[in-house]
């Protein structure tokens, strides 16, 4: 690279190849959608600038003959405990552009994982395990308030009113990731997946395009600071609304879409014109206070006639237990607490890396709170933030958790390699883009299939553990800390999770 | 009868099925050695496209009415009545190119048979893979955007 400037040169890949196994066949040069691989027909010849591959992927796994391989790039600083590679690399990018960091996904850095440190029972002799193979085993969940008591006729009739429910199949959704920051082909897949596996997924805060208003029955809408695309026709398309207070990724910041990512479809849907930045405030302007809070869930359920339940999203932040017990008074019907592993579009770094706790011990501190209050029962609980298998969604249902939302992992089954560059709006797996050319990477009869088996698979691996601790029913699991040991936690992280030490 | 359909809403342009197309009529039917040691090599039956963002494969309908077998003189194209797929003898074919003219897809090109003296040119065109259930290109695809379907 000739025209560079040297003090901002440097990168994290290095796209090898081995040039003896190259057929020419260009998949790789159309694939990356960063401009890193160009083919020369001066010496029939495949190159790759380095300097822009941002390590998706897409190009190895497409070459015919495996003839790629992406590496880290063996270029090092000094090594240095306290300047990390990305510290530096960091440092110089500023004092090159002046501008804050952006970047996409969840937090990477190496915070302790909880899931990683609890462990689950199982029977041995005294109670039986049960073989989900060959006996029943309950996987379904119903989502909403939940009355003190039950009424009954003679007949055996419920007599009692109860409040809307979200009924799911298996305890799993789909997390809000709005139409814009994901294109319509993504949508699509999620929507018709969701439909398939009788469970929800929600459109966060970009509206519903009027395309999929038929997969209403398993759509939860958002309605976030921005109200983007928030309609009463929207409001009563949908079997729940979600009002976005916070995002795990960025708590205390709304949602930001680039203009450049407003295109046709997109600015209807949101009801802006096109080309301009969707910028989502900080706060709801009508919401300072519990109060205000419950002012708009009540015009909301008002909007929709008492028949959907409404759902109030926050980022898990550190006085997250008591934010949810007002939440719960303020008449939400679900609370979806989103940890700071959770995945984002676009957010500053400095906010994605820094800022937010754990879902782990934020489920167990809502839960916890609750339940000494009196008044778990009026609200479920939804765990969002950086679930990667069935084993972590165990784990936050029996640390109290009713269900979990899913958004990262999502998108993985959908071909997603974590690269981090969803705010370019050029991902090369075609999922956080709206370029046509990219867009049409993700054929949603192929994703919704890969969705589906992937969701199929967790509520399997969750059969076997809930039969292997002898529970024929995710509802017997809720809440059910005795069931989870800590392993390598100090006394107090026990005490913030409310479990024993292994061996106790 | 079933044929290849390509739905280019889907084609990601990454011309895997060109390179199936070249290794299913190949010798070793190994990629890389299809590449490096076949002479003449062989080449695709399928075209991919490409005009971003649109890009689309294609290959011979193998057409009710076709073309190419009107304009061929010497009887190189002719339909198989069993299977009803148009089928190209390469020895037969003298290379006069009316069948590329006749063809309203583009589906038929020129290949350089044989090496030396045996060099010659010769049409070329889709047989959907004889020796395979799925053809090639249709198995390679990664998005779907090559179907097999019979639409009657
Ligand atoms: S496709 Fe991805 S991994 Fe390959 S060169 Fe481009 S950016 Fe790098
Ligand atoms: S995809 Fe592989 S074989 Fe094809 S041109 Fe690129 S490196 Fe060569
Ligand atoms: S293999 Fe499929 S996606 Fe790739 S170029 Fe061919 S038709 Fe298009
Ligand atoms: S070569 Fe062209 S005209 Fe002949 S059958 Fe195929 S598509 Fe039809
Ligand atoms: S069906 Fe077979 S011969 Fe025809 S284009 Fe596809 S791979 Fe080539």
């Amino acid at each position: 690279m000739l025209y560079k400037n040297p003090y901002n040169h440097y990168f994290d890949y290095v796209v090898q190849r081995d040039i003896d196994k190259c057929i020419r066949c260009k998949a790789c040069v159309t694939q990356c959608s960063y401009g890193a691989n160009y083919y020369d027909a001066d010496r029939d010849l495949i190159y790759s600038l380095d300097h822009n591959c941002v390590g998706c992927m897409r190009c190895s796994t497409f070459c015919p003959t495996d003839c790629i391989s992406i590496v880290r790039n063996p270029d090092a600083f000094r090594l240095n405990a306290n300047w990390k590679d990305h510290n530096i690399k960091d440092l110089y990018k500023q004092a090159g552009t002046g501008g804050i960091i952006i970047t996409g996904m969840g937090n990477d850095k190496p915070f302790t994982n909880y899931w990683e440190h609890m462990v689950v029972d199982a029977c041995q002799v005294t109670n039986p395990s049960i073989d989900p193979l060959r006996e029943p085993m309950e996987l379904k969940t119903f989502l909403g308030r939940k009355p003190d008591k039950l009424e009954m006729n003679k007949n055996g009739d419920i007599t009692t009113k109860l409040a809307p429910q979200l009924i799911l199949e298996t305890p799993i959704m789909f997390s809000a990731m709005s139409y814009g920051s994901i294109n319509y082909n993504v949508c699509e897949s999620v929507a018709r997946a969701s439909k398939e596996l009788g469970i929800f997924w929600n459109t966060g805060e970009g509206g519903l395009p009027k395309a999929l208003y038929g997969y209403g029955k398993n759509t939860i809408v958002q309605c976030a600071s921005g109200r983007f695309g928030v309609s009463p026709e929207y409001l009563n398309a949908g079997a729940a609304i979600e009002i976005k207070i916070g995002q795990g990724a960025k708590p205390g910041i709304g949602g930001h879409l680039p203009g450049e990512k407003v295109l046709e479809g997109i600015s209807e849907t949101r009801m802006i014109p096109v080309g301009t930045d969707a910028i989502s405030p900080a706060p709801h302007h009508d919401i300072y206070s519990i109060e205000d809070l419950k002012q708009l869930i009540y015009a909301l359920k008002e909007a929709t006639r008492y028949e959907k339940p409404i759902s109030v999203k926050i980022a898990a932040v550190h006085n997250v237990a008591a934010i949810a017990s007002g939440i719960a008074r303020a008449g939400a019907d679900i609370i979806a607490v989103d940890g700071f592993r959770g995945g984002t579009g676009a957010a500053p770094k400095a906010i994605r890396d820094n800022v937010g706790i754990p879902t782990e011990v934020a489920i167990a501190a809502v839960d916890e709170r609750l339940r000494q209050e009196g008044i778990r029962n009026e609200v479920s609980l939804v765990a969002a933030g950086g679930f990667r298998n069935s084993s972590d969604i165990i784990k936050a249902i029996a640390l109290g958790a009713d269900a979990v939302y899913i958004a990262t992992s999502a998108l993985m089954a959908v071909g997603c390699t974590l690269c981090q560059q969803c705010h370019r709006g050029r991902c090369a797996w075609g999922i956080t883009t709206n370029d046509p050319e990219l867009s049409k990477r993700v054929n949603p009869e192929l994703a919704a299939e890969r969705l589906v088996n992937l969701i199929h698979a967790w509520s399997n691996e969750i059969k076997e553990m809930l039969g292997l601790m002898g529970i024929n029913s995710i509802e017997s699991l809720k809440g059910n800390r005795d069931r989870l040991r800590g392993v390598g936690l100090s006394e107090v992280e026990l005490q913030a999770l409310g479990i024993k030490q292994a061996g106790i | 009868m079933k044929v290849v359909y390509p739905r280019e809403q889907w084609c990601v342009a990454c011309n895997l099925c060109e390179v199936a197309c070249m290794t299913e009529h190949s010798k070793t039917k190994d990629p890389l050695k299809m590449y490096l040691m076949e002479r003449p090599r062989p080449i695709p039956r399928t075209r991919v496209e490409y005009r971003p963002p649109l890009s689309i494969s294609t290959m011979c309908r193998h057409c009710e009415e076709a073309e190419c077998v009107e304009a061929c003189k010497n009887g190189t194209l002719t339909r198989n009545e069993k299977t009803g797929r148009i089928e190209l003898d390469q020895d037969k074919c003298l290379g006069c190119w009316m069948c590329i003219m006749a063809c309203p897809y583009g589906a038929i090109s020129q290949f350089t048979k044989g090496i030396g003296t045996e060099e010659r040119a010769v049409a070329n065109k889709c047989d959907l893979c004889p020796d395979r259930e799925v053809p090639a290109c249709v198995t390679v695809c990664p998005n779907r955007a090559l179907v097999f379907e019979d639409r009657g």
